[in-house]
């Protein structure tokens, strides 16, 4: 293949890291493109992470604002912790695309524009009152303004298909200009392509020859004097694939239904971006694993319950507004003490608020948002690959402990994309579950002396016939009881089981100083920005530490204690401060909050920012 | 060798939990039935759940000697439903009321009945809301003076076999809680069907809304108010046995027999017709005067069971696929060595 080859008179740059952004009409294949790019390079063995930003309308009005979708990949060959705060280079398929974007390239970045879009009416669309490719608006940028339809359609001609279908590859030219500014084969785009268009191999014979003109042009053109090159990084020997934060949480499953021998089911309610942990799961009969579309998410969460009573591992899959449906039915297995993993993908809210926008405002609703003293273990996952270990914790804590348990991950994490090296079956814990059978002294609300959990008697078992329910339980023989007594004992008691887990929750590790000046607390996907901002600054000589925690409840027993060795803590939250309100309630420390809700990760630079504002 | 079934009897499927419904609750009557049914059915006891919702009838579970579940305020059938796909080897049997599962849970109602999931649905029809002690239900009548419409209704009530039939439901019947050799016949038909049976028991609730069916299981009217359905036998009713059921156009008429008018002339009960229209119009006769009630079994069809389904969509993946290997599942798609 000649595909990478650079003509001797083109200049190529070795440098450490790049941050690559896409972005179009939600029609143009920007996701798919940004993907695409993101597989290249993590074949390559570059370090990355990516985040996709896309509308909630599924094609808004093409050429115009809300219509515009983005996705971002920073790649390099040290650590990644972020997508990235600024653009290297901007790829725009349409003045509404480039007005929405260009304010975070970098200055001098490189912005490759499709001038096939430019037209007056196009512009009109996007609300430009004149044109930036004539303005001088993008002066301070390196401009590459490419007929990209046309080049596209003239590439294609011989392949007899309608404009149409021409104009849907441009996104491929696109990528194939990517391809040789970064140096990159397209080997592994082929691959897809063919897959892809098995059954309509003209239209893999369309892209293909879209991206190979892209890239020839780059080639062939003046305009192209630089291509970059950004060596593998240095991960920890393994075997990897790149995983997204859902695909993660699904696989995390399945791995925990085989570990603990239980049949997986999963009842859900379609509901953005959740859904795909249920088409990823809807996919693997073959490991026994049962998916119910429900006909609400009450059903969704309440067929769980049947089936955790039925002897299955049940977990139920949603975001915000289903898991306020939900509630109820979850006092319900709190009440009857049965397993089940609730996964909350969090986004923007309240009511409806930003499907596609991701948000961390549900921690308090994990923690307290039932009717009554229903406490219930949360976890909630770091990274895109962490979505993994914490769908098996979570479930290892649930049998062991006969508690339904919560999950929050949330929309950046569920659709982020990270190189994970894949776990040998060796290194996943084993949790094999044992029903009680024998029928001996059975007591349906008697506990375990160690976890407090109650036995697990799934019908059908000869001797064990029982009743439970949502009526308050007689410790010991589960008849209803409405006793005061037995009713404070049971509270008590589904409290204690609760914070038992603690006995299961490592005991809280800071990252960079064991004290000092600064403790940054934080929870969930704002561990890559929190990171990235924690080296530079320690990189300037302060002095600082950060905790985040995977166990929101219960917390880790030494958190406490740790967060007095240093003179401040401060809590980095999407939210208006939910983490930070618990601290303090709990510790009576008084560590200050950090913000941002605008749908929208961290950037590194404002996380510094603030450590900086806190320690002037 | 399986070990023989142990013969039950009534007594095996009662628990010593007191029973906690009003004294001359029609209720008594439908767990005298279920308890006399379960124990001829030849299923192990261990193999019955009980699953209800909330309010009167959701008591249930706790007098019968199975596994049981006293759920939630209209979550019984999704419930159930995650119960009977995960182990389709049970034997799950629904305790519901109009207002549990027609008010609060009547989507979880209609999307079971629609799937065919083999759950079996006793849906005990006092018309009220008897535990909230007594506020109008979705089957009470237009017009009904109850707590929270002391100048009378204006809700229009539902028809339960109506809305079940228009789902499609496999299995529609309806039965009485005093007419007791009627309503065990029906509950041992309700057992035999392949897939998801709905069964409306008319009960009376002698403290809120006491005489609720009184017009139909009255001695002296209860022949001429209601009809029994017999599969392939035409529709005759009436003390005497001198009225008769004939269809005309789309409408069902009442006639009397002689005069020229015979059995032949009258509508032969076809419990298996494929369209649900039949045993719709059926269903709904009754909403016009001089037409008597129809208990019995209304609709009786063979349909895919989805538990059933479920099941075995999951063997055919598994055998073309071969059983899951979880390593090679983590490693599946594209991936790269790091050494």
């Amino acid at each position: 293949m000649a595909t990478t080859t650079v003509s001797p008179s083109k200049k190529r740059e070795v440098i450490e890291k790049a941050v690559i952004r896409f972005c179009g009409d939600s029609g143009d294949g920007m996701q798919i493109t940004g993907s695409q790019f993101t597989n290249t390079v993590a074949l390559y063995g570059n370090d990355l992470s990516t985040f996709p930003d896309y509308p909630a309308e599924i094609r808004a009005p093409a050429g115009t604002l809300p219509g515009v979708s983005g996705f971002q990949l920073h790649f390099s060959s040290s650590d990644v912790y972020t997508p990235g705060d600024a653009v290297d280079a901007l790829i725009a398929m349409n003045p509404a695309a480039l007005r929405m974007n260009v304010a975070d390239l970098k200055p001098n970045g490189i912005l490759i524009v499709n001038t096939d879009n430019f037209r007056e009416q196009d512009l009109k669309k996007a609300q430009m009152a004149s044109n930036p490719l004539e303005d001088h608006s993008l002066d301070g940028y390196r401009v590459f303004p490419v007929e990209l339809m046309k080049l596209t359609r003239l590439a294609l001609k011989e392949l007899g298909l309608d404009a149409k279908s021409m104009d849907r590859c441009k996104n491929f030219f696109a990528l194939g200009m990517c391809y040789w500014l970064y140096n990159r084969t397209m080997d592994a785009t082929y691959k897809w392509l063919d897959d892809k268009f098995r059954t309509k191999p003209v239209l893999a014979e369309a892209n293909k020859q879209a991206m190979k003109a892209g890239y020839s042009y780059c080639e062939a053109t003046e305009a192209f004097q630089t291509s970059y090159e950004i060596p593998p990084a240095r991960l920890s020997p393994g075997l990897y694939r790149n995983i997204s934060g859902n695909t993660a949480l699904a696989l995390g499953f399945v791995a925990a239904s085989q570990r603990s021998g239980l049949t997986l089911f999963q009842g859900s309610y379609p509901i953005t971006p959740a859904s795909d942990i249920l088409h990823e799961l809807s996919m693997y009969k073959e490991f026994g694993v049962i998916t119910f579309q429900a006909e609400d998410e009450i059903a969704a969460m309440t067929s769980a319950i049947g089936a955790a009573y039925a002897g299955a591992l049940a977990i139920t899959t949603t975001s915000g507004p289903g898991m306020a449906l939900k509630m109820e039915a979850i006092g319900l297995a709190i009440a009857t003490e049965l397993p089940i993993v609730i996964c909350n993908v969090q986004r923007g809210g309240p009511s409806t608020g930003l499907p596609t926008k991701t948000e961390q405002a549900d921690l308090l609703q994990a923690l307290f948002g039932r009717n009554s003293e229903a406490p219930v273990p949360v976890l909630a996952a770091a990274t895109p690959g962490d979505c993994f270990w914490v769908a098996l914790e979570a479930s290892r804590i649930a049998l062991k402990y006969m508690v339904p348990v919560i999950v929050l991950s949330d929309g950046y994490l569920a659709n982020g994309a990270e190189p994970w090296k894949i776990p040998t079956l060796e290194e996943l814990p084993e949790f094999p579950v044992r029903f009680r059978t024998d029928p001996e002294g059975f007591l349906p609300y008697s506990r375990d002396p160690h976890t407090l959990a109650r036995p697990w008697a799934v019908p059908g078992t000869p001797g064990l016939e029982h009743r439970i329910g949502g009526l308050e339980k007689d410790d010991g023989s589960g008849n209803v009881n409405y006793e005061p007594l037995n009713h404070e004992k049971m509270v008590r008691l589904r409290a204690a089981k609760v914070e038992a887990v603690v006995q299961d929750v490592p005991d809280a590790v800071a990252a960079g100083d064991p004290d000092g000046e600064l403790l940054l607390v934080g929870w969930g996907s704002t561990y890559g920005s929190i990171t990235a901002a924690l080296r530079a600054q320690r990189d300037k000589g302060r002095r600082i530490g950060h905790v985040h925690l995977r166990q929101l409840h219960p917390l880790p027993r030494n958190l406490g204690d740790l967060m007095k060795r240093y003179r401040k803590v401060v809590v980095p939250e999407m939210n208006m401060g939910q983490l930070l309100w618990v601290l303090r309630a709990k510790y009576l420390v008084d560590a200050e909050g950090f913000n941002k809700i605008q749908g929208k990760p961290f950037k590194q630079a404002e996380i510094e920012a603030k450590i900086e504002e806190v320690l002037q | 060798m399986t070990a023989a079934l142990p013969v039950y009897t009534k007594k095996d499927f009662q628990t010593d939990q007191e029973v906690r419904w009003c004294p001359g609750c029609g209720d008594y009557a439908i767990l005298n039935a279920v308890q006399q049914v379960f124990p001829e059915l030849g299923i192990p006891r261990e193999k019955f759940v009980v699953v209800s919702g909330i309010g009167c009838s959701s008591r249930f579970p706790y007098y019968m000697n199975t596994y049981g579940f006293h759920t939630i305020h209209g979550r019984a059938p999704a419930i159930a439903t995650g119960i009977k796909i995960a182990r389709p080897d049970l034997e799950v049997w629904v305790a519901t009321g109009d207002g549990d599962a027609l008010s609060i849970g009547g989507n979880h109602t209609i999307h079971m009945l629609r799937r065919n999931v083999s759950l079996k649905v006793l849906l005990f029809n006092n018309r009220i809301y008897g535990l909230t002690k007594g506020q109008y239900s979705p089957t009470s009548e237009l017009g009904k003076k109850a707590k929270s419409t002391p100048y009378g209704s204006v809700d229009r009530p539902f028809n339960p076999l109506s809305l079940a039939l228009g789902v499609e439901a496999t299995f529609v019947a309806r039965s009485v809680d005093v007419f007791q050799p009627h309503l065990k016949t029906v509950l041992r038909r309700a057992a035999a069907h392949q897939g998801s049976a709905f069964v409306e028991i008319l009960q009376n609730c002698n403290i809120f809304n006491d005489g609720a069916w009184d017009a139909l299981t009255e001695k002296e009217l209860r022949d001429d108010q209601t009809i029994a359905l017999e599969h392939g036998k035409p529709l005759v009713f009436g003390k005497n046995r001198d009225k008769g059921i004939r269809i005309n156009g789309l409408e069902l008429e009442v006639v009397p027999l002689g005069n020229g008018v015979t059995e032949k002339d009258l509508v032969v009960h076809d419990e298996r017709n494929a369209s649900p229209a039949y045993a719709f119009l059926l269903s709904r006769m009754d909403h016009a005067p001089g037409f008597p009630t129809p208990i019995g079994v209304l609709r009786a069809v063979d349909a895919p069971r989805y538990e059933v389904a479920m099941a075995e969509q999951i063997r055919q993946v598994t055998a073309k696929k071969g059983k899951g290997e979880l390593a090679a599942l983590l490693r599946a798609g594209d991936t790269w060595e790091v050494k």
